[in-house]
């Protein structure tokens, strides 16, 4: 299925576009509108970054520098859903690396990689906000706590039959 | 070791208790009654940093001008907290209880619930709580309106002044201080930001008394906290405990008995070995014998299995990622101190080289701009002064 370079265009556009119709355009409103453009097109690329600096009013190396500052305003291409592992001390004490490695293992990846068939990146994060139930991870939105190697295999195939 | 029973308390959880009705209650006394209420609880601020709430509204409240806006800071990155997230999902009414009230105090008609991006999850259930908030407000006849904000993934953010930065469309660097926010905040308005648990405080304070909540904990450290407790115990999780005891009450009823330190306060808090858990209470400095270190709440319990270096070692790789990088001393000394306890590790310094580091981390306390850089010193010369060996080999 391949759209043609306009309607790939027309939807960018589209995308930068509601954002900050929605929101408005005062400064105040750019990191709702980058957060929107981000879920809807996966990534914020350089040229989204470039339309919505004209949209608000604003220069692209000011717009760069707000998006860049935040772990979860991605700026390169990932994947359709999105691994994050923490890494922070109580789920590290609880083996994150194993659950790392299980990851690594499933999904024939490094961390920071996507898999081949654009399904899984696989990053990590600092701490979630899940100490006592850790090892914890984020895919989304969704957090899940005590994971171990098993439950990981479990939650990754659940995302294979979707 | 006595298994001596830490008392429990019931206040920010309790659900035997109407928000709607302490909320009626409370709007009808006088604003300058409830500023008193809360001064004489001597509650202080439940995020870390530990700023008399009651002071706080009441420097709002003084300030002229029609736009001010009331902030709830639910950006709770510190690792080993996990609190806020629990309070927003069993009782956010009473978090926003506690905004309306702090909305009535300063005579702000705008509020923001300012979320960290970690609890997106938290969204569906928030916002249906904001509808039935919205409709108590209507009810009230109060003009206040509270919004969601959602952060994207920045440690300092927590950190006031970066938050307000964050939801004016900037960085998340911090601002010099003062002005404060009370004076200048959001938008360059008067403006007041409370962490989630305390807001809750200042509700349950309506609801109990002061006077009720200033007999539990001690001097200058009154009321209870809730304590997000996890590592090596046999029972992690939230409990709500009195402010005032001692580590060795902690760690008796929470430890694994075999306990050799305990984080107190986060990667930013302080390390505490065994041998001071008797002399070290849980509260502000000043009204007991010995150490008392604050908390935001976490409580993190390491036991003789643990090396320290692998902790402290997490801890400067977390600070080198969240460091804003807008001062010097924070993003140099970050990176700085990482690599100076892994060439010390490597044998390719020398252990007094631990010194200069010890120095260095003592020069980021006096020059970083905020609280981040100025407590990365904490947790890395409490680790390095009473766990040296296990640094070095």
């Amino acid at each position: 299925m391949y759209e043609t370079k306009e309607a790939r265009m027309r939807k960018r556009e589209s995308a930068v576009h509601a954002a900050v119709q929605k929101y408005g355009k005062e400064r105040k409103n750019l990191l709702p509108v980058l957060q929107d453009v981000k879920r809807f097109k996966n990534y914020l690329s350089r040229s989204d970054i470039s339309e919505i600096a004209a949209e608000m009013g604003l220069s692209s190396a000011l717009v760069y520098g707000v998006a860049s500052f935040y772990h979860f305003l991605d700026l390169e291409p990932r994947g359709q859903n999105i691994i994050w592992v923490c890494k922070t001390i109580s789920c590290y004490m609880k083996g994150s690396n194993d659950i790392m490695l299980t990851l690594e293992d499933l999904l024939k990846i490094k961390i920071g990689e996507t898999t081949s068939d654009g399904k899984f990146t696989l990053l990590e994060t600092n701490c979630i906000g899940w100490c006592h139930k850790g090892p914890a991870m984020l895919i989304n939105d969704q957090p899940y706590t005590d994971l171990t190697p098993e439950k990981v295999s479990n939650i990754i195939n659940e995302f294979y039959k979707k | 070791m006595a298994k001596q029973k830490l008392k429990r308390v019931d206040l920010i959880f309790s659900k035997d208790c109407s928000c709607k009705d302490i909320l009626a209650k409370a709007l009808k006394r006088p604003k300058e009654e409830i500023v008193k209420d809360l001064i004489n609880s001597g509650l202080k601020g439940r995020g870390g940093a530990g700023f008399p709430t009651g002071l706080k509204w009441k420097m709002a409240m003084e300030e002229k001008g029609s736009k001010k806006y009331v902030i709830c800071n639910a950006d709770e990155g510190e690792p080993g907290t996990f609190k806020d997230r629990e309070i927003l999902d069993q009782v956010g009414l009473k978090v926003l209880g506690g905004m309306a009230l702090a909305s009535y105090v300063t005579d702000a008609r705008e509020g923001f619930i300012y979320l960290r991006h970690e609890y997106r999850f938290l969204i569906p259930k928030l916002e249906m709580m904001l509808e039935k908030f919205h409709i108590w407000m209507e009810e009230f006849d109060i003009d206040f309106h509270v919004e969601l904000f959602m952060g994207s993934g920045a440690y300092v953010c927590g950190e006031e002044t970066s938050l307000i930065e964050s939801m004016e469309g900037k960085r998340g660097e911090p601002r010099n201080k003062p002005p404060y926010p009370t004076n200048q905040g959001y938008l360059g308005k008067p403006t007041v930001v409370n962490n989630v648990e305390t807001l809750v405080y200042t509700l349950m304070i309506m609801h109990i008394g002061s006077d009720k909540f200033k007999s539990m904990g001690f001097e200058g450290s009154t009321g209870s906290k809730l304590f997000s407790i996890s590592g090596d115990t046999p029972k992690p999780g939230i409990y709500e405990l009195e402010l005032g005891m001692t580590l060795h009450q902690f760690v008796s009823e929470f430890g694994d008995n075999d306990a050799k330190a305990v984080q107190v306060g986060g990667a930013s808090g302080f390390c505490v070995p065994r041998k001071r858990f008797k002399e070290t209470h849980i509260g502000y400095q000043g009204g007991l014998k010995g150490f008392s270190l604050p908390t935001g709440g976490s409580m993190m319990i390491f036991n003789s299995s643990r090396s320290m270096y692998n902790v402290l070692h997490n801890y400067l790789e977390f600070f080198e990622e969240e460091s804003c990088g807008q001062c010097t001393p924070c993003r140099v000394g970050c990176q700085q101190l990482l690599k100076g306890i892994e060439a010390v590790k490597r044998g390719e310094k020398s252990q007094k080289y631990l010194d200069d580091l010890l120095r260095l981390a003592e020069t980021m306390k006096l020059t970083a701009k905020c609280g981040l850089g100025q407590s990365v010193g904490n947790s890395f010369s409490s680790i390095v002064e009473n766990f040296r060996e296990e640094m070095i080999y």
